[in-house]
């Protein structure tokens, strides 16, 4: 135990001397926090509508009123060439094209049905489909304005009518900033930890140290404790740092209870670095170290439903979101944080996390060699 | 002076190639990133859980729930007594939508002709709420057409939709072009800025300057290799979006590449600007990972759109050099268009190159002044 009290010792010094370390540890997530809730905003507004107007009726003017009234679209251009509309989406300056055809206004009172033309650019698919969804509606809300002026409507539904009332629960103000920030602390706590380790070890062997230690009575487990709960402490710092920096900035109350997400990172944290231990026992310069870690990284996040559904991935790649720590942290943490869940609920995430912990790091310790 | 050259190249390719481990991240990593984003990842949303309240619980409902279970934007989890078990639904996280239909909605439909269904999403994600929504309100317009037999309301708008470049909504459109510019920035400026204060560490740089050939030539030896690897990238992404995504290369393949070819300069010279200002292999890392590879991911506009982003930020994006990239790829390959409508951003990568060429070309003399 004494040993391990030493080997603590110098961890904790190692760390508080090197200002890049601690400058990465603690400075890099409060910028990180502050500027990439700002930058990952999927919100649908600004969208660029360009108007090909053949007709120049009152009703295709009113149209252009209605759409460009409501804050979602800007009215980029308006022309009667669709060349002309087709090349302002070639240069990227407008998403959507809207193409009203001649006889308009005509066709709709005599005919009682007319067409009207939609172009999205769907290079971004999610935002070409939500775009084209808002206009859909701004359309038959002006289409429904047009009958109540044209019919008299009696006073029950002359055919059957299916109306649908929604509500939005736990983020009634549908802020973007809510969903995401919760998410990427997950995400800085689990760089913070993994990099940081990964790279303190391979340091040791790069530079040599790592021999000193190797030919000491230290046990294999007392070294890897040394490394462990050095990081296992500022990890739980970041944790406070960024439940700080989202009250303060964003005034992100967590609904549920903050014991409950310290409890998950007080388990998550061994899980985090004892992947990093792992990497460390693989690598044999700083430079593969960190190329391995940032490809574990990039895959974990990218598939652990920070930005996109899980839901709506394909049957295989939800398996592997299975094998996925940061899935389950990236979950709990929203459940925790924007719907107030309980110890109940996230049990079962709690079990799996243990899990993980055991095997990493029972796995880093035994391959861990202190011959060379 | 030019055997010397090839001869300092040699060396460092001996070095790349000699550490299989990185050398086999370097190709997995945009093998890895096309198979994710192609396959895995999908902004589409669709199989989404949800729970049903069924209060009315007859014919006309059931009709509805069926309509709403073989839909394939929605899966149905779980059938809720009452519309007070809601809350725990969402908080065990299984479901995103609760739909309650209301004990009087089938008699009602019948008898006023007007029925209504309420629908609570979880919209701890905005988006996913209101897609979900807006897919719920198409089935009950669906729903309704069917009950009125194909009869018509009258004074109809009917919208055709079309949807340019890519009518599947495939993600890899977007994200491909973005991956392109995400593996080169990491191969060239990550892995030349390494490569270079390595040798700095290590203290070898000495041994390379007092060698015949002129300083700065030995840093463009270094990064060589770089340029070498990232041809082959370019290579084996393209390669695979084409014959295993099916994507269409619309535009020139030559401009494609060469332009790509640019890109990768501007990054390898950005490499060498960065190893001439820093001393430790672990400082490198951070300032092209922190300060260069977020930024990359963040504001070129791949990831996240940058008409939402405010004002600072927008400035800030056009200062990323793969913003410029990722809209000449997307442009080049997707859209097909020619070098007609990209010139301007092509000159801002071109003048970007020549800014981090001169910079590091004073900061390396300047350095070895002080030596």
């Amino acid at each position: 135990m004494r040993s391990l009290k030493f080997l603590l010792q110098k961890e904790f010094r190692q760390i508080f001397r090197n200002p890049a370390i601690l400058r990465m540890i603690f400075i890099m997530p409060v910028i990180q926090l502050i500027i990439l809730p700002l930058v990952a905003n999927y919100e649908i507004r600004n969208v660029n509508i360009h108007v090909v107007d053949h007709d120049h009726s009152m009703y295709s003017r009113e149209l252009i009123r209605k759409i460009t009234s409501g804050g979602t679209f800007q009215l980029q251009g308006y022309s009667s060439d669709y060349k002309e509309a087709l090349l302002d989406v070639e240069h990227d300056k407008s998403d959507l094209i809207l193409e009203i055809p001649h006889g308009f206004e005509k066709q709709l009172v005599r005919e009682s049905e007319a067409p009207i033309f939609l172009a999205v650019n769907a290079i971004n698919g999610a935002r070409a489909n939500l775009g084209a969804a808002y206009l859909n509606t701004i359309l038959r809300d002006y289409n429904q304005e047009i009958r109540t002026q044209w019919i008299q409507f009696p006073k029950f539904d002359e055919i059957p009518r299916v109306e649908v009332i929604s509500n939005n629960w736990y983020n009634t103000r549908q802020s973007y900033t809510l969903f995401m920030v919760p998410g990427i602390m997950v995400v800085l706590l689990t760089m913070v930890g993994s990099f940081l380790t990964a790279l303190n070890i391979v340091k040791e062997k790069e530079v040599g140290t790592i021999e000193q230690i190797n030919v000491t009575p230290i046990r294999k487990y007392h070294f890897i404790l040394g490394k462990l709960i050095p990081f296992w402490v500022l990890g739980l710092l970041v944790l406070t740092l960024g439940l700080l920096v989202g009250r303060v900035i964003y005034g992100i109350v967590p609904m549920g209870n903050i014991g409950l997400i310290y409890l998950f990172a007080a388990i998550y944290l061994p899980a985090i670095l004892g992947l990093g231990l792992l990497v460390s026992n693989i690598s044999q310069t700083q430079q593969q170290a960190m190329l391995l870690s940032f490809f574990l990284m990039m895959i974990f996040i990218l598939m652990g439903g920070l930005y996109t559904s899980i839901d709506s991935m394909p049957p295989w790649a939800q398996v592997v979101t299975w094998f996925n720590p940061v899935t389950y942290f990236i979950e709990v943490m929203r459940m925790v944080v924007i719907k107030g869940s309980g110890f109940n609920d996230i049990k079962g995430h709690l079990g799996i996390i243990a899990l993980f912990a055991v095997v990493l790091n029972g796995w880093a310790v035994v391959s861990y060699r202190k011959r060379s | 002076m030019k055997e010397q050259f090839l001869a300092f190249v040699k060396k460092e390719w001996f070095h790349i190639w000699r550490d299989k481990k990185t050398l086999f991240i370097l190709f997995g990593l945009p093998i890895v990133q096309i198979l994710i984003f192609g396959f895995a990842l999908t902004n589409e949303i669709k199989n989404s859980r949800i729970a049903i309240v069924d209060q009315s619980k007859d014919e006309t409902s059931q009709r509805l729930i069926d309509r709403i279970a073989t839909s394939r934007y929605f899966d149905i989890e779980e059938f809720l007594k009452s519309g007070d078990e809601a809350d725990a639904a969402f908080k065990r996280g299984k479901v995103k939508l609760v739909i309650i239909i209301p004990e009087n909605f089938g008699s009602s439909l019948k008898h006023t002709n007007h029925g209504a269904i309420q629908v609570i999403a979880d919209a701890s994600d905005p988006n996913t709420a209101s897609t979900l929504t807006s897919y719920i309100q198409a089935i009950a317009g669906d729903f309704q057409m069917d009950l009125n037999q194909g009869k018509k309301l009258p004074y109809t708008i009917v919208p055709e939709i079309r949807m340019l470049y890519n009518p599947q909504l495939k993600g890899a459109y977007n994200f491909v072009p973005g991956v392109m510019a995400m593996v080169l920035m990491l191969i060239c400026t990550l892995m030349t800025s390494i490569a270079i204060v390595k040798e700095k560490e290590t203290g070898t740089m000495e041994v390379l300057l007092v060698s015949p050939l002129k300083p700065i030539l030995v840093i463009f030896a270094k990064s060589t290799p770089y340029l070498f690897l990232s041809l082959i990238n370019i290579a084996s992404i393209l390669l695979l979006s084409v014959f295993v995504l099916g994507l269409p290369i619309a535009g020139s393949l030559v401009l494609l590449i060469t332009l790509s070819l640019l890109f990768s300069i501007a990054s390898l010279s950005l490499g060498m600007l960065i190893s001439t200002i820093t001393d430790s292999q672990q400082t490198a890392m951070l300032i092209s990972l922190m300060g260069l590879f977020l930024p990359t991911l963040m504001l070129s506009g791949f990831m996240f759109p940058i008409e939402n982003m405010p004002m600072p930020l927008k400035f800030m994006s056009n200062l990323v050099p793969a913003k410029w990239y990722y809209f000449i790829v997307k442009s080049v390959m997707i859209k097909g268009v020619g070098l007609k409508i990209i010139w301007k951003e092509a000159l801002i990568l071109t003048f970007m190159t020549f800014a981090f060429l001169g910079l590091s070309i004073k900061n390396y003399k300047v350095r070895l002044a002080i030596k």
